[in-house]
């Protein structure tokens, strides 16, 4: 069987100050057909004014089977986090 | 005629390319080389049905006897037809439906372009909101052909040949009948001689880059743009105004 | 447009255990249970992972497959309003196809393949798109009752445990929320027009009423590993749960049209406060599961007919890909 054209992946950024995120995927020859073929495919109703497409072979990973060392971690990192912090209610602006 | 008159007439002209087009890019629905060009096909005819129901029912508004859109598109006889032919040619392989696609967007686009200008606001609106779907058609269909002139041996040799079969219907394109000179004269419409210059210099700048050869000049087809089509369109329209034609008058 | 409980029992089963331990299955179900949603990385069991392929698979071929009973009227679309809203729900459908290949290849199949095995007869896909679209009232009658069983199925769906899954359906979902309005709303406006167009619409509902119950799948008696995806939630209702409840809502849009449901034994019982209805023909269904029904062969040669008449440009665009590839490192 010949070859079939490679996967991308396809991220959209909605409307300007959005960050772009995750649509789906598209068989593309080339950058530029991913490109258009995303646009057809992913943004027939609006969704989008910017599109990244990206080799869905080129996209590095964390794996599940680390997702405990690489996540956990944080877990009990309380103090990042402005709730941990007890400030009388008189005090205003913090 | 009117300058009412005149401007349906070029409206309806305008919708019907877009119709004939849609309607033969429709005919390729289930039937494209991959998923994703399905998807394409289908957005671009659909700009394309969206062109021919906003020119149709401007020509209708400047005709001014209450005919609609549908009126136009499936009520009118073969001969009232006025798209060119290379519209209507049926689509063939990829490699045709490709090369039709170019050659006759690459002409649509500057015409469009300098219906932007002209003076009559209804038709240079629609040409405005025309030309963004046709820069980008032209984009996507110049990109195939790139990708079959210079991809394999049995591409290029087949789109060399759809484009020496279809060159002999791009002639009609430049030549000016009263309708255009009227056009022109009246509305400051498009100059067909300077949008040939332009479209010689796109067309073989994409032939070129996709290896193939442009097709030595030769005896160019015409006639529809006199409502005289080739044995194609009769199907083609009789398939279209199928239910229109069976049970007149009904609503749908 | 929709996915069918096609497997029977006593057929090969891609639910039969693998060679997990106890220990991995239990933690599995425990994720499930907590409804964790399982993505495309993560471990899963074997049969988890074919029963998803095939389903997805299954789903993604009846999407493509069903683009050619309404492709069929698009050239005759009435009005040209009609014939944009009828190719803007065709393209969907090529789309949900798009999405549905894309997450099954999440769980390591290609296209490729998937196409190849639905061009080799393995793969199934719907009953409901052998049948022939005879008049325009079928394309009403196909938005309003084949998409409006697609939807009681696929809103499930929307929260199956695989994420990838689930993800494609919610959009699937979204995007078709059109589709069974713009089919009854042609129903409506038939029934509202000429005899000729009211007896068309009739006739439609007539032809694709009983098809449209079948596409929830057999009988939850009869079919096979219902079990193993409700506890993978994968499925959250049965075949027969989901087709009362279509035959529920249905009936009072027909009474609505003024048409009259194809069934003499169909009637409310005011204690279940449900419609009962007469037995479906089986044999008609696994005929046309079978490769027996009134279009199957013509759907699938055209669908391989494409296939084939592109091989040469998706060839063409490899090959020219590879070249400018070479030509920029090269460079």
């Amino acid at each position: 069987m010949k070859q079939e054209w490679p996967l991308y992946e396809v991220f959209i950024r909605s409307r300007s100050g959005l960050s772009h995120r995750h649509a789906g995927s598209v068989h593309a020859a080339d950058d530029e057909m991913a490109l258009t073929n995303a646009r057809d495919t992913y943004t027939r109703r609006k969704e989008g004014v910017s599109i990244w497409v990206v080799r869905s072979d080129k996209i590095v990973a964390s794996d599940p089977e680390e997702s405990s060392a690489f996540f956990e971690p944080a877990e009990d990192k309380i103090y990042r986090h402005p709730t941990f912090y007890e400030i009388p209610d008189e005090v205003e602006n913090l | 005629m009117s300058d009412n008159l005149l401007m349906a007439a070029y409206a309806s002209r305008l919708g019907d390319n877009a119709l004939v087009l849609g309607q033969r890019m429709i005919e390729l629905v289930a039937a494209s080389p991959e998923l994703e060009e399905e998807l394409a096909n289908a957005n671009f005819s659909l700009d394309y049905i969206g062109q021919a129901r906003m020119f149709y029912t401007y020509a209708g508004k400047c005709e001014g006897v209450g005919r609609d859109e549908d009126d136009f598109a499936f009520l009118r006889p073969e001969h009232e037809y006025r798209n060119l032919l290379l519209v209507e040619q049926p689509n063939g392989h990829f490699g045709d439906s490709t090369v039709r696609q170019v050659l006759f967007e690459s002409w649509y686009l500057h015409l469009l372009e300098a219906l932007t200008r002209c003076s009559d606001e209804g038709i240079s609106e629609i040409a405005a909101r025309a030309i963004k779907e046709v820069r980008y058609h032209l984009r996507h269909s110049s990109q195939w052909l790139l990708r079959l002139g210079d991809g394999t041996e049995e591409s290029h040799r087949r789109v060399q040949q759809s484009l020496d079969n279809l060159w002999k219907f791009t002639g009609e394109m430049f030549s000016p009948d009263d309708l255009d000179d009227e056009m022109r004269a009246i509305f400051n419409g498009p100059h067909l001689e300077i949008i040939e210059a332009q479209w010689r210099e796109d067309v073989r700048a994409i032939v070129e880059q996709a290896t193939l050869k442009m097709p030595d000049n030769q005896w160019m087809a015409s006639g529809g743009k006199q409502g005289r089509h080739t044995e194609h369109f009769g199907y083609l329209l009789a398939e279209m105004q199928h239910l229109q034609q069976t049970y007149p008058g009904a609503t749908w | 447009m929709y996915t069918q409980g096609l497997d029977q029992a006593g057929k090969s089963d891609p639910a039969k255990p693998g060679p997990e331990t106890r220990e991995q299955l239990d933690a599995f179900q425990t994720r499930i249970d907590a409804e964790e949603k399982i993505e495309a990385k993560d471990w899963m069991p074997e049969a988890y992972r074919r029963t998803l392929v095939r389903q997805i698979s299954q789903h993604a071929h009846s999407e493509i497959i069903g683009m050619q009973p309404e492709g069929n009227w698009l050239t005759r679309a009435p009005s040209l309003k009609r014939k944009a809203i009828l190719l803007a729900k065709v393209q969907d459908e090529a789309g949900h196809g798009l999405y549905l290949y894309s997450a099954a290849e999440t769980l390591g199949v290609s296209r490729d393949q998937m196409v190849a095995d639905l061009l080799s007869g393995k793969a199934k896909y719907s009953s409901i798109f052998n049948y022939p679209t005879l008049s325009w009232a079928d394309i009403g009658a196909i938005g309003w009752l084949v998409d409006g069983a697609a939807i009681m199925n696929q809103i499930p769906l929307c929260r199956c445990s695989y994420g990838p899954y689930s993800r494609a359906m919610i959009r699937v979902c979204k995007e078709e929320s059109f589709h069974q309005r713009q089919g009854y709303e042609i129903m409506l406006t038939l029934c509202g027009g000429t005899a000729e167009q009211k007896a068309m619409a009739q006739d439609a509902l007539n032809r694709f009423w009983w098809p449209s119950l079948m596409m929830f799948g057999p009988n939850d008696a009869n079919s096979t590993h219902s079990a193993q995806s409700m506890a993978w939630k994968i499925k959250r209702f049965s075949n027969d749960e989901l087709r009362q409840k279509f035959i529920d809502v249905t009936v009072p849009q027909a009474e609505f049209l003024g048409l009259t449901v194809p069934d003499d034994e169909l009637r409310y019982n005011e204690e279940t406060e449900h419609y009962e209805h007469s037995d479906i023909d089986w044999q008609e269904f696994f005929d046309v599961i079978a490769g027996n029904g009134p279009c199957n062969k013509q759907r699938m040669e055209k669908r391989r007919k494409a296939q084939d008449d592109g091989a040469w440009v998706r060839e063409a665009a490899r090959v020219y890909a590879e070249k400018k590839a070479a030509a920029s490192a090269a460079a």
